[in-house]
């Protein structure tokens, strides 16, 4: 059986390749199959934020990569919700919130867990 | 124990100072590395560019000559490490670059060979980042 992995995504989508480069590594998972969870965590949860005009900084829209997870087989997504509320942001459709009690019970519960 | 090992961040950070130690005491300690992944700004790590200060450690030599001595399976995201100009003489050849800045026993692989060391192991440590 394979082990679970959870990825946690703490980087604004704007603020280098970081925020992408984490996707990555969940969207190459989906597509070995694997069990793959993604948590937005501080300023990772800009990435759910609506509204945003990659054009605008001459970037790549992230968004699209995002919408993409189902179609890899990733369902579990997560966003922390004290970092939403920290940031004005609701919580968004395309992620489960999770308070921090929450949180530390789906870090348990991945076999393996990387920071990014 | 087998670990895996991924390093996020460049040789002047002291993360990878801290990763090459915990990689070299794993060993001591007789443990396993099924490979080590270096990913971001990690594959500057892997650069041999890299000029250190006379009294400073050159770290980005300290893991070349570490993972030949123990012939470790060390393997720079591709990916990531094209972003960021780290081109080994392959590369450099095929996207027409002068520079060659990357080589044995460092091997350019793609994600999978992440998620495949993550499986094969029984910890994964990671090493850098935000």
């Amino acid at each position: 059986m394979s082990k679970s992995l959870l990825v946690i995504s703490r980087q604004a989508p704007w603020s280098g390749p970081s925020a992408r480069e984490a996707l990555d590594i969940v969207l190459a998972g989906g597509a070995f199959d694997l069990p793959i969870g993604l948590l937005f965590m501080d300023d990772g949860v800009f990435q759910l934020a609506p509204g945003q005009d990659a054009k605008a900084v001459q970037q790549k829209d992230l968004s699209a990569n995002l919408q993409a997870l189902g179609l890899f087989g990733i369902d579990d997504v997560f966003a922390c919700s004290h970092s939403l509320a920290e940031r004005g942001l609701t919580p968004p459709a395309s992620a489960q919130p999770l308070d921090s009690a929450a949180v530390s019970q789906l870090i348990e519960r991945y076999d393996q867990v990387m920071t990014l | 124990m087998k670990f895996a090992i991924a390093l996020f961040s460049a040789a002047h950070a002291p993360s990878s100072r801290r990763a090459l130690l915990f990689a070299q005491a794993a060993l001591a300690g007789g443990h396993e590395i099924v490979r080590l992944f270096f990913y971001q700004d990690g594959v500057y790590s892997a650069a041999n560019t890299v000029v250190a200060p006379q009294d400073e450690q050159d770290i980005a030599r300290q893991w070349r000559e570490f993972v030949s001595q123990h012939q470790l399976d060390g393997v720079v995201c591709i990916a990531a490490a094209l972003r960021r100009g780290v081109l080994n003489a392959e590369e450099a050849t095929r996207y027409q670059r002068s520079a060659v800045n990357l080589e044995a026993p460092w091997a350019l692989s793609g994600l999978g060979q992440l998620h495949d060391a993550t499986q094969a192991a029984d910890r994964l440590i990671c090493f850098g980042g935000p």
